[in-house]
């Protein structure tokens, strides 16, 4: 201990200290990040087989079992719809790089042709949702307000006043959905995708589901205007907060340094 | 606790270094103020001069920055929106007006901090303090002076006068509390009754028309109001402060509580969509796990078991309703909730 | 006035004085100005964060008489058919539909709003940055204890001004809060559902809570906190400025700089500056975007509802707290609200209370206008460092949806992590900052006597190395030698004057012991003496 004390004002004391701290910090992340986050995939599989099932075969049976009665590391995908694979491949989710709660968004590795295969494969396995067409999920012509109204009831508790995602339990969360296109929304309120529920048709129509899509489009878009400036990420007052205490109080107490500091003086000669 | 029993070594000595007598024996000494040490702008005019004209430009600046505030106010109507690379789409006239009256004031601030600092003498003062606490002559005056006043007023001779002052002083005000009683009706049994009754039926509140079982998929999610409430009623938003409603699908199998199971129809149940915490609209509802939790203060409650509370601040489950099929093939509700729904309060029992 | 006397006829006064004149009969300004205009204030940046408050509380109040030309404190029910498209057709109480009318059809109504609320947010953060300088260079002991209060109070109503005014536009996030509110007051015991039903008119939401917040917000605390502002400014004047110690600056005088000319133009610069400062980042920045909300409705909800941080304490521990709640004789005790709204009730009173149990402590009944720094006083530093510390973390606590977004951390382990550490963390943070301040004293203590290391290795004749030491200055010796140190009060002789045995009664027995936590031997080092100082600098022949 002695000869560690007479080291602490060594130049590189500080350093050292610095990096036990970030090796802390790095460390106490590891033991409360929720387990099962992403590794790079690096095992993106060579696409060459055409056809849905061998498709299937190759990157899903592993999990949802060889003809899609699920296993005890993926669900059953029988009845699940064509509308599912589309949004699950569509969006990267799958094929998942491990079993979990929470299978993250990520690069598309098929082609829609083959996402169509493999979609035309699972829907022959029991019916369910099927993939929607342009004309179901276009916002054109929807009423945007009545559609802010619905996101309201059904998707802001989850996903934010204007869809820009929010925490759910253990580490899952509900993603932003201001890159989604309309297509994969509307599959995701038909079919629930993952821990979140489905808005069939039977509940919420067609056009309610367009109507929604098109509130997302306003609000959440590159286009869409902030008319008082920066967004500061949308999520309210916990950013507005960090906001003005660093920037808003911190230059304030810059000025402030030089309002009180004392004026140069001349040089004595 | 008295303040005789401090042994007075634990004060530490007043310093009274203001006479500064033998700074040779004292190195500590304080040495007095330093002597003043001019400025530039102090010796040379011509740097003196040079402030003179920033303080001035940056008043200048501050009025032209006053005309282009006027000039945005009339130039940019109030919808428009210009993109203004990092900040995003922004409305026009809140960007040029926040900025130039931004300028506007922050130039006169700095004009004067700058003329204060440069031009204004900073030689350091000291200026004595005086004792705040009174003179013991002062004191005696003023005791001598109030009892003077409390005598001639007799208010230690008669009690009976100095006894009713106080208690017509202390009673007065409560003529202004019994005035707070019109604020609000009395509790009664408001909070234990909602909307709901027997025989009502579940009106989606997406399509405002009533549920079917076979409405109502597995995994889906749904929220209801009883039949009769409009969004325009006069007192919408009292009565759906207590009667909305979470509708889910759970595989029978599933539920693990019986009353649950019992109170449900075919899986499907209906519970109350205000939290039992604080009242926040409960329904991030997780269709896997069927877990809800509240975004307010993240209590999670297990749908699959009554559901219970399984993290977080509220302190009961959610309420379920008893619902059923009436003969038209419509979910309804077979009574009110047989307890409070929302927060918990004292008479909750 | 200019036909009095002849002799005053041969000189016409100027105008200004003649209108000093005639304030001067009337008000008796020369007097007051004799006493304040030159008054002296002392130069420290630290000594502006009040001036920030201050001008930002000012800006509040210019912006929001402007806000209530326009909007409608009502709860009647609209159909929505302004400017702003996604809301079209859409039902809200007119305070929400003036609020978006003030938003995107007043020219410089949406820049006045962000103002008034980025002015709030800074008013806060300035109020509680400006108490932490109080506290920790002790200027709120004697005779500034009360003036501490004022401020105390000033920070505690600015809370509830700006929780009523976040609340008055009547949007989704705002209502959100109000619900809150209002399931607090009903953990109340006993008097929870009166409470509740008087302050909201009936059951919740009503039709009258925006009107009474809006009587709140725009006149009783603002006018509360408006008295409360004079009387803090008056008693600065009167006490006069506090000082760090230094070369010239007693407990007896103040050093500085004259209110006129200096202090005119500083200070009243420094309200430009933090005005437009405060308005350029309203040019720049959102804050509250309400028209993304919606109006709001009891049975809508969005993630992430917050309040403005200043709340963001309160929020953190209601959200750690267990859910308990004790079900007895047919009624509820919901602790699970209730305790947290105790432990925030006496968090604040223990820091507003922390100066008069440090006097008694200390026993100490003398004026102190000399500043600490907050190393020599290590205990309350370490105390007001653990306060701090339990402060953030719920803080965090109540953040925890958003810090588990965006650091990908499970909001349940963000929640355990503040439970655990609401506790541990100000112990840990008193340990070491006690240390630190202990360190700290020990190196002014080894500069004053070994003088400053000036990085220059020097060898010695005999080939050892040794690093040459400046000798401080006087004026510098002074400023490290100049604060003052107690010795642990005693319990006082055991035995009176008259030779009867006394019992020391616990009170006094508790404070000897905080005493000797304070000031006792490894709380604070022995600042050098004389004599020490003398014996090494004559042993090391210099001089």
């Amino acid at each position: 201990m002695k000869k560690l004390s007479a080291r602490r004002r060594h130049p590189l004391a500080a350093v050292v200290v610095l990096l036990l701290a970030l090796a802390a910090t790095g460390g106490l992340y590891a033991a409360f990040a929720p387990a099962g986050k992403a590794q790079a995939d690096e095992t993106a599989q060579s696409l060459a087989i055409e056809e849905g099932k061998k498709l299937y075969t190759v990157g899903c049976a592993s999990c949802h079992g060889t003809g899609g009665q699920g296993t005890t590391d993926g669900p059953s995908l029988v009845g699940v719809g064509s509308a599912a694979v589309d949004f699950q491949v569509g969006t990267g989710r799958m094929p998942a790089q491990q079993p979990g709660a929470q299978v993250p968004e990520k690069k598309v590795i098929y082609s829609q042709a083959e996402i169509d295969q493999l979609a035309a494969y699972i829907a022959s396995l029991g019916a369910g949702p099927i993939t929607p067409t342009e004309k179901q999920y276009s916002p054109d012509g929807a009423d945007i307000a009545r559609g802010g109204d619905l996101f309201r009831t059904n998707c802001a508790q989850c996903h934010n006043f204007t869809g820009a995602g929010g925490a759910l339990t253990h580490g899952k969360y509900a993603p932003p959905l201001n890159d989604v296109s309309p297509k994969h929304i509307y599959e995701a309120m038909q079919t629930g995708p993952q821990n979140m529920p489905s808005f069939p048709d039977t509940t919420m129509p067609e056009q309610e589901k367009k109507d929604i899509i098109a509130y997302i489009r306003t609000v959440n878009d590159d286009r869409t205007a902030t008319p008082g400036g920066f967004a500061l990420g949308g999520v309210g007052p916990v950013s507005e907060g960090l906001f003005g205490w660093i920037f808003g109080l911190g230059s304030l107490i810059a000025v402030a340094v030089w309002v009180a500091a004392h004026t140069a003086k001349a040089k004595k000669s | 606790m008295s303040s005789q029993e401090i042994s007075k070594e634990s004060l530490p000595s007043e310093q009274d270094t203001a006479h500064g007598t033998a700074v040779a024996e004292n190195p500590f000494a304080d040495p007095g103020l330093p002597p003043h040490r001019p400025r530039i702008q102090d010796i040379d005019e011509r740097a003196a001069k040079r402030s003179e004209r920033t303080v001035a430009l940056l008043f200048t600046l501050s009025m032209l920055a006053t005309i282009g505030f006027i000039a945005s106010f009339v130039i940019f109507p109030v919808d428009k929106i210009v993109y203004v690379w990092p900040l995003g789409h922004v409305s026009a006239t809140n960007l040029s007006l926040g900025l130039t009256l931004g300028l506007a004031l922050f130039c006169i601030g700095a004009g004067a901090v700058h003329w204060a600092r440069t031009l204004m003498s900073d030689e350091e003062v000291a200026d004595d303090r005086h004792a705040i606490e009174a003179t013991p002559d002062v004191k005696a005056k003023v005791m001598a002076d109030f009892a003077d006043g409390a005598r001639e007023s007799a208010i230690g001779r008669r009690p009976l006068i100095r006894n009713t002052m106080f208690g017509a002083l202390a009673m007065v005000p409560l003529s202004g509390v019994v005035l707070l009683r019109e604020l609000g009706p009395l509790p009664e049994k408001k909070l234990f009754h909602t909307g709901w009754a027997k025989g009502k039926q579940l009106i989606n509140m997406n399509t405002n028309e009533p549920l079917r079982p076979e409405d109502v998929a597995v995994g889906s999610l749904t929220f209801a109001k009883p039949q009769g409430l409009e969004e325009d009623d006069h007192d919408f938003s009292n009565k759906i402060a207590k009667d909305a409603l979470m509708i889910v699908r759970i595989q029978p199998e599933d539920i693990k509580d019986k009353r649950e199971l019992e109170w449900s129809h075919e899986g499907i149940v209906a519970f109350s969509k205000i939290c039992t915490h604080v009242g926040c609209p409960i329904s991030l509802y997780e269709q896997q796990t069927h877990h809800v939790l509240c975004p307010c203060h993240q209590s999670t409650f297990d749908l699959s078991d009554g559901a219970r509370v399984i993290f977080g601040p509220a302190g009961h489950p959610l309420p379920q309703l008893r619902i059923g099929v009436n003969d038209k093939g419509f979910l309804e509700a077979l009574g009110d909730f047989d307890e409070p729904v929302g927060p918990a309060f004292w008479e909750r029992g | 006035m200019s036909t009095t006397t002849a002799s005053d006829a041969n000189r016409k006064a100027p105008a200004g004085e003649r209108v000093a004149d005639w304030a001067d009969g009337r008000l008796g300004i020369y007097s007051l100005a004799k006493a304040n205009m030159r008054k002296i204030f002392p130069d420290h940046w630290s000594f502006m964060l009040g001036e920030i408050c201050l001008y930002s509380f000012l800006i509040i109040i210019l912006t929001g008489v402007y806000l209530t030309l326009f909007f409608h404190p009502s709860m009647n029910e609209i159909e929505y058919h302004g400017s702003y498209v996604p809301m079209h057709g859409i039902r809200m109480t007119e305070a929400y539909a003036s609020t978006l009318d003030i938003s995107f059809d007043v020219r410089g109504g949406l820049l006045i709003r962000q103002i008034h609320h980025w002015a709030a947010v800074v008013f806060l953060a300035g109020m509680f940055v400006h108490m932490m300088r109080v506290f920790f260079t002790g200027a709120f002991r004697k005779p500034r204890e009360i003036n501490w209060l004022f401020g105390f109070l000033l920070f505690v109503l600015g809370m509830f001004t700006g929780f009523t005014g976040y609340s008055l536009p009547d949007d989704l996030l705002s209502g959100t809060g109000v619900r809150f509110t209002q399931g607090a007051i009903l953990s109340m015991p006993i008097v929870g559902t009166y409470i509740s039903m008087f302050l909201f008119g009936g059951e919740f939401p009503g039709h009258d809570i925006i009107a009474r917040f809006y009587s709140i917000h725009i006149l009783l605390l603002p006018g509360i906190m408006l008295g409360l502002v004079v009387a803090h400014l008056i008693l600065v004047f009167y006490h006069k400025h506090t000082q760090f110690p230094g070369p010239g600056r007693t407990n007896k005088n103040v050093v500085g700089m004259p209110l006129l000319p200096v202090y005119m133009a500083k200070a009243g610069g420094f309200f430009f500056l933090v005005f437009g400062v405060i308005a350029v980042i309203s040019a720049l920045f959102t804050i509250n975007p309400i028209w993304t909300m919606g109006p709001y409705r009891p049975d809508q909800v969005s993630t992430g509802a917050q309040p403005d941080w200043y709340m963001g304490f309160a929020e953190g521990l209601v959200r750690v707290m267990p859910g308990w709640e004790i079900n007895l004789w047919g009624h509820t005790l919901v602790l699970g609200v209730l305790i947290p709204l105790v432990v925030f009730g006496v968090m604040l009173a223990a820091i507003a209370l922390y100066p008069f149990i440090e006097s008694w402590i200390t026993g100490d009944k003398r004026e102190h206008h000399l500043l600490d720094r907050p190393r020599n006083a290590p205990t309350r530093t370490a105390l007001g460092v653990a306060w701090v510390t339990a402060y953030m973390i719920m803080l965090v606590g109540g953040g925890n949806d958003i810090f588990a977004t965006h650091f990908h951390l499970s909001i349940n382990s963000i929640t355990w992590f503040v439970r655990i550490f609401f506790f541990l963390g100000p112990v840990i943070a008193f340990i070491v900052t006690k240390r630190i301040c202990l360190g700290l004293q020990r190196r002014d203590k080894d500069k004053v006597l070994h003088g400053r290391e000036s990085g220059i290795i020097k060898r010695l004749p005999h080939g050892e190395f040794v690093e040459i030491h400046e000798p401080l200055s006087q004026a510098q010796l002074h400023a490290l030698t100049a604060h003052e140190q107690y010795t642990p009060a005693e319990i006082g002789p055991s035995v009176d004057e008259n030779g009867v045995e006394r019992k020391p009664s616990r009170t006094e027995k508790l404070r000897a012991k905080l005493s000797k936590g304070y000031y006792g031997e490894g709380n604070q080092i022995p600042k050098a003496s004389v004599e020490e100082y003398k014996e090494i600098t004559s042993g090391h022949g210099h001089h």
